[in-house]
């Protein structure tokens, strides 16, 4: 193999075998630093020996015993080897006993059954990543840095912000989980649903920061779409009870197969309306709407689905025109039930006034403008409403103020695109 | 491992009515009991208002002592636990109990560990 074909695969190699590594280590060194920096040492190693031996069968198990050996070594150096196996064993004991409690309720005694067929590593990982005492930022920096493998640079420069502060909100993160000792284990029963749901909603931001359409650099934010989806993926392997991880991955599955027809040639916005529907991927279609009927199937409805159901909608639908509107509309009355936010219910004035309840989506608008004040999406859905109904006076008034609240570039040239193309005939 | 849980409330000139009163102290009463069953219990007072607080500054050997409290704030400090649990999921679902958490706010702070100290 030429060199630059082995340092590829060997960084592909890195890569995959990133989370599964890193959560093996702080399982069996009990610190995140630890683990990445044993880590580190154990790429530096392969990336010596590789190109003479050749990659190894399984890279990963290479890779976890250099790394713990390195670890050790440095935690025996470090004399404090006795008490750290010592809370390492407590974890453990804390982990596999304790947990099969038989409970009078079936779902309680499924769940404790769930957890504890899932030793698996990475998802403890992914509890600790997104624990709710850390911030928003810290959990999704951490996930995309542990589990991802991405460098603090990437991450950085994936999230629009210097370096250094990247670094620092890593380290800060890192400080926390040791200082404030929050455990590297799967939560108990009683509170896995709603950390089940910071977990969701930490892969879900990792997601669309990836999907919005911002003038970062394309092939990072390609990446984290790519980051968000394998960690979907994985998640509804380690959690396969849960319905609404299985919907976010559905969720996430379906807006993907769109995502070469969101941007033209010349790299500008295209919104679902306009957009060429034969760049669709029929395969990822077919997978998430595979996802989401297995989701459905559980009977546990939950926002994830709802709004993978109704991207299913579009997806299947022949055009705009031809959508299902009124399912679509039946959909957002049930989401909008689940979660009662305004930008839901403006969202679901587009169904509305597509089914031909103009009036109620007239007043719709109208009830939202104090809560949603001068927010520009306001303005966005506005004058779409105005122009659907050839009020052009009205619909040039509102595109007009939602281009000036509109702060994203890529968006603000497709809203005065529009409002070139539907006003001004 | 030792947390400790700051409860922050506001402070009104008048005082509640004695039945009111009288409910509040009943959940702590049973807060700490609950505490105390659980083997969580390290310490836990409430504190006056801090409209008897003084404030000690040393510098250069000067000291100042001034009336009130270190900062006027809308929710002071009013009361405290420390308790000994085992991981920070513990210590919230603690605070999540607190009487405090329900009429104010309970910040849960990691008590420091010094190294070598037993």
């Amino acid at each position: 193999m030429p060199d630059r074909d082995l340092d590829q695969a060997i960084s592909r190699v890195f890569r995959a075998e990133h989370g599964t590594v890193v959560a093996r280590l702080v399982a069996a060194l009990g610190d995140f630093d630890r683990a990445e920096e044993a880590l580190q040492d154990a790429f530096m190693q392969a990336l010596q020996t590789w190109p003479q031996t050749g990659i190894p069968d399984r890279p990963g198990a290479w890779l976890t015993t250099v790394a713990r050996n390195r670890g050790l070594d440095g935690l025996r150096r470090a004399k404090v080897f006795a008490d750290k196996s010592a809370s390492i064993r407590a974890t453990a004991e804390a982990l596999g006993d304790d947990r099969l409690r038989i409970d009078d309720t079936e779902e309680a005694l499924d769940r404790a059954v769930m957890e504890r067929a899932l030793p698996d590593e990475r998802l403890r990982l992914i509890f600790t990543c997104c624990h709710p005492a850390l911030s928003n930022d810290a959990r999704v920096a951490l996930t995309l840095r542990m589990l991802g493998g991405l460098t603090t640079p990437e991450i950085a420069r994936a999230f629009l912000v210097q370096e250094a502060t990247m670094a620092q909100r890593l380290v800060r993160a890192k400080k926390k989980i040791h200082r404030a000792n929050i455990p590297f284990r799967i939560p108990p029963a009683d509170v896995l649903p709603e950390r089940i749901d910071s977990v969701c909603a930490v892969v879900y931001l990792i997601f669309n920061e990836g999907y919005a359409v911002t003038d970062g650099e394309a092939w990072l934010r390609a990446e984290l779409c790519e980051e968000g989806l394998r960690l979907g993926e994985l998640l509804t392997r380690l959690l396969p009870a849960s319905a609404e991880v299985r919907g976010l991955y559905a969720l996430m599955l379906l807006h993907d197969a769109r995502r070469r027809a969101r941007v033209d040639e010349a790299g500008e916005l295209v919104t679902l309306e306009r957009q060429d529907r034969s760049l669709w991927d029929p395969s990822k279609t077919a997978k998430g709407i595979d996802q989401l009927t297995k989701a459905l199937e559980m009977s546990s409805l939950g926002p994830y689905q709802l709004q993978a159901a109704i991207s299913a909608e579009h997806a299947t639908a022949p055009s705009w025109a031809a959508t299902r509107w009124d399912r679509v509309l039946e959909l957002y009355d049930r989401l909008l039930e689940c979660v009662p936010s305004p930008m839901v219910a403006l969202n679901r004035c587009v169904p509305l006034t597509m089914t031909g309840h103009h009036e109620a989506a007239r007043g719709e608008l109208a009830r939202l403008e104090p809560v949603l004040r001068s927010h520009y999406k306001l303005a966005v859905v506005r004058a779409w409403l105005h122009a659907e109904l050839g009020e052009t006076g009205e619909a040039r008034d509102a595109y007009a103020r939602a281009i000036a609240g509109c702060t994203n570039a890529a968006e603000r040239r497709h809203l005065e695109r529009e409002l070139r193309r539907r006003c001004e005939d | 491992m030792q947390y400790m849980l700051l409860i922050y409330s506001e402070e009104s000139d008048t005082p509640p009515p004695p039945e009111a009163q009288q409910e509040v102290l009943q959940a702590y009463f049973a807060y700490n009991e609950a505490l105390k069953k659980a083997g969580a219990y390290v310490a836990g007072d409430a504190l006056e208002a801090t409209s008897t607080a003084t404030t000690v500054r040393v510098r250069s050997s000067e000291a100042l002592v001034t009336d009130g409290p270190f900062a006027e704030t809308t929710e002071a400090l009013g009361g405290y636990y420390l308790i000994d649990v085992e991981n920070i999921d513990e210590a919230v679902a603690w605070a999540k109990k607190c009487p405090g958490s329900h009429h104010g706010t309970v910040e849960v702070r990691p008590v420091m560990v010094i190294p070598g100290d037993a």
